[in-house]
């Protein structure tokens, strides 16, 4: 099959691979580039699990042709740590028992990471509409919400 | 193999549009038909055509580019009437995808910006510069084979455009019908009337009993009384995973009843 190179920054690092003619970026990034934080959930854009971030808005990498992020930053949930330091995002899932199967969160941390970057101080309103396009069937979504509001107090008191 | 091909401009691509090729928009209809290994194409033609994202005032209507997503249309306070119809459509990354362009072509039982838009008595204006009302678009879409450039809708402001979303799901869910309502008004009576409704048909499609009930007529009880009544005459609406044929006739008319009262925009 022909293959087409493209080049883009994935979580800061440039990045330059051949992509097959039609692959979308979930198959890019997971079997090319090596990052398997997105997950392959639905493939029709229901479950958000495959949600990343492409110049810092959530977009459904399983629905994007990946040749369209060519010169793009794209942000996965691999790349939100710093070193052996967790994203708050993350720390606030784990302290908050907000992951089950775990299927989901992958999806749920770059749509909440989103949110925070655009609105630091959400509403629980806020929240649930953020990460209303990603499902999750284990939680009850109640301690997913929780935690995205717990790590946005923490992180806008840190910036504070 | 899908082989995909990009162009500069709009023109360009409509000119590359062949048998078994679809035209690649936000991707969250071509895409997903990718994934589940659709064999009725095999090319995709995408273009990178800045007016294709462009929103702008042109005589006293506004031209909204096929590629706009709904996230541009919910920041654009020029259609500022059209913002809570996009808000209803998926969450915030099928949002930040999917396209006007592509929702005249979504499927039942998608497309609730299409159904806002019928009853808004939009135009379509195809990349080979040829001009359709939207309705006539809808009825033929899937004989089309140009691309569809820009979407034109007049100016409004107040209560006379009103929208609303049934789903089962919430906060979002797929729609298990939509329904939009233009209700110009000369003096106390209504004058023009223009209602659609989406997911009730293969297509969204102007439900012509309601709107013959409600011309001439002020929007008083009684009168929504009788458009109710009529909510359904003729139509034959899908059984599908959401509804049945039977739930979508039984609630056609309480929504039809809420939004005509004015109880809720969505």
């Amino acid at each position: 099959m022909a293959k087409k190179p493209l080049r883009f920054t994935h979580n800061g690092r440039e990045t330059a691979v051949f992509a097959e003619s039609g692959s979308n970026l979930l198959d890019v990034l997971r079997r090319v580039v090596g990052d398997l934080s997105p997950k392959y959930g639905c493939g029709q854009g229901t479950c958000g699990t495959c949600t990343v971030l492409i110049d810092g808005e959530p977009h459904l990498s399983c629905l994007t042709l990946a040749e369209t992020v060519e010169g793009h930053k794209v942000e996965t949930t691999g790349g939100l740590q710093n070193g052996p330091h967790l994203h708050p995002l993350q720390k606030a899932f784990m302290e908050g028992f907000s992951a089950q199967c775990g299927y989901c969160t992958p999806g749920m941390l770059m749509a909440a990471k989103a949110l925070l970057s655009h609105n630091p101080r959400p509403t629980r309103e806020d929240v649930i509409e953020a990460i209303s396009g990603n499902v999750c069937r284990c939680t009850g979504y109640e301690p997913i919400v929780d935690a995205i509001l717990a790590a946005a107090g923490e992180i806008s008191g840190r910036v504070a | 193999m899908i082989t995909v091909e990009t162009f500069d401009t709009v023109a360009e691509a409509n000119r590359a549009m062949q048998d078994r090729t679809r035209y690649l928009g936000g991707g969250t209809l071509l895409m997903r038909a990718v994934n589940y290994g659709d064999q009725s194409f095999q090319r995709m033609v995408r273009a990178r055509d800045a007016s294709l994202r462009m929103i702008r005032a042109e005589s006293n209507r506004i031209l909204i580019g096929a590629g706009v997503t709904m996230s541009q249309i919910i920041a654009s306070p020029d259609i500022a009437f059209l913002a809570p119809v996009a808000r209803a459509i998926g969450g915030p990354a099928v949002r930040n995808m999917a396209t006007i362009g592509g929702n005249l072509f979504a499927p039942h039982p998608y497309g609730d910006l299409a159904t806002a838009l019928l009853a808004l008595d939009c135009r379509v204006r195809m990349a080979d510069g040829s001009d359709m009302a939207l309705e006539d678009l809808l009825n033929r879409r899937d004989s089309i084979r140009g691309i569809v450039a820009a979407v034109g809708v007049a100016r409004h402001a107040g209560d006379d455009f009103r929208f609303r979303k049934v789903s089962r799901v919430k906060p979002k869910g797929v729609s298990v019908m939509s329904i939009a309502a233009w209700l110009p008004r000369t003096g106390a009576r209504l004058k023009d009337v223009r209602i659609a409704y989406g997911a009730m048909g293969p297509a969204p499609m102007r439900v012509r009993s309601v709107e013959q009930m409600l011309e001439g007529r002020s929007l008083d009880s009684q009168t929504v009384e009788a458009a109710a009544h009529v909510a359904t005459k003729g139509l034959n609406p899908p059984d599908d995973a959401l509804a049945s044929a039977w739930y979508r006739r039984e609630v056609a008319p309480v929504h039809l009843r809420r939004l005509l009262l004015g109880d809720g925009s969505r």
